[in-house]
């Protein structure tokens, strides 16, 4: 008897050393990013891309490829073309030239014990 | 009764059993990679419906859910022949079409059944439901996508209506002790579920181009019987190979 697992049956050797020939648009999708909410109000974290023809399949196959495994509560697709990105290989953009650490956080840490410090020194306002 | 509620479990979970087994066939060979691992997980989810249906005879005292499924003489399976079908030329139009008729008769029977008189089925319905909206979705992109793709895709799912047709259509044979669970309230009439079907089908099948031929009494007949043990030519092969694992060390845990 012929085996039944198809990928011994329809194995077509011959066709694994075929020259190379342009693909149709049909026979190579576009990709689009996914987002998943992991709960209602959450932000939507990039969690990878995938191939569909187009919006609505992206979205029915990012279900199965990215939500099926951790909570989940809501799906987002994107067109990968649709995003715009800096050059990665000019970090400029990203460099301060100078000290500005004060806008960190950690800038407003002692805000309370300044404030004690110079309390005294505070005039009344003006009745 | 116990026969009429055994019968009406089985008939539901034998054909999730063979259906989740023959989508599983395609693992490894879906058109793209995406849609592999959506479809597998779509087969795994309908063997896990399967189980679920057993356990509820389980609970009853009769057999395991591991006796049912894989240690019945073919003859005591109560599946449809649409899901023994082979996969053929394994024609991605063939497997989808099947999948899509296939998930709007679950749509519309566990529907009916979440109203069951009988609550450990209506419970189990309810839970099911949630799950199978994923499937009815897939279904439902696919068929529309394609539908409207190329006119090869279009002929492709052509054929593949005009093929599984009366097999679909035969999902609804009436059950053996109908009668009595209609009366107990536990399921309406196979006969009004297949109305139901088409309404919900027909629709969708129009909008892209497709009609489903009227099926004849001759092809019908010949099918009849597989809720009451007629198995197809095609069950011998794929029941050898569902229990061929558990019939290699019969009595092992897994």
């Amino acid at each position: 008897m012929p085996s039944l697992d198809p990928r011994i049956t329809r194995a077509e050797p011959e066709l694994w050393s075929l020259p190379e020939r342009p693909l149709h648009p049909l026979e190579h999708w576009p990709t689009y990013e996914v987002f998943v909410l992991r709960t209602r109000g959450s932000h939507a974290q990039h969690v990878g891309s995938l191939h569909a023809p187009d919006p609505d399949m992206a979205l029915v196959l990012a279900k199965e490829q990215y939500a099926r495994r951790s909570q989940c509560v809501a799906v987002w697709v994107v067109p990968t073309e649709a995003i715009r990105w800096t050059p990665t290989e000019d970090e400029d953009l990203f460099q301060p030239a100078t000290d500005k650490s004060y806008r960190e956080p950690q800038g407003y840490l002692h805000t309370r014990e300044r404030l004690e410090k110079y309390r005294d020194r505070l005039k009344p306002l003006p009745s | 009764m116990i026969e009429a509620l055994e019968t009406l479990l089985l008939s539901l979970a034998d054909d999730d059993l063979c259906m989740g087994h023959r989508h599983a066939e395609w693992i490894g060979l879906g058109p793209i990679l995406e849609e592999d691992i959506a479809f597998a997980s779509i087969a795994q989810d309908e063997t896990g419906h399967a189980q679920a249906y057993y356990q509820i005879l389980t609970d009853l005292g009769l057999r395991t859910p591991d006796e049912y499924g894989f240690h019945r003489a073919p003859a005591e399976y109560r599946c449809a022949h649409l899901v023994e079908l082979p996969n053929f030329e394994y024609d991605y139009g063939f497997a989808l079409m099947r999948h899509f008729l296939y998930d709007a008769a679950e749509q519309v029977k566990l529907q009916a059944l979440r109203n069951s008189r009988y609550d450990p089925l209506a419970g189990l319905a309810e839970r099911l439901l949630r799950e199978e909206k994923y499937h009815w979705l897939h279904a439902q992109t696919w068929i529309h996508r394609l539908g409207r793709s190329t006119e090869e895709a279009h002929t492709r799912l052509k054929n593949a209506l005009q093929m599984t047709w009366p097999y679909a259509w035969m999902l609804f044979e009436p059950l053996p002790y109908e009668a009595e669970m209609v009366e107990a309230g536990w399921t309406p009439p196979m006969a009004e579920l297949r109305t139901r079907w088409l309404e919900l089908i027909a629709p969708i099948l129009q909008e892209v181009d497709l009609f489903p031929p009227a099926p004849s009494e001759e092809e019908l007949s010949s099918l009849a019987g597989a809720r009451s043990g007629r198995r197809s030519p095609y069950f011998e092969d794929l029941y050898r190979e569902f229990t061929e694992v558990s019939a290699s060390e019969p009595g092992a845990e897994w």
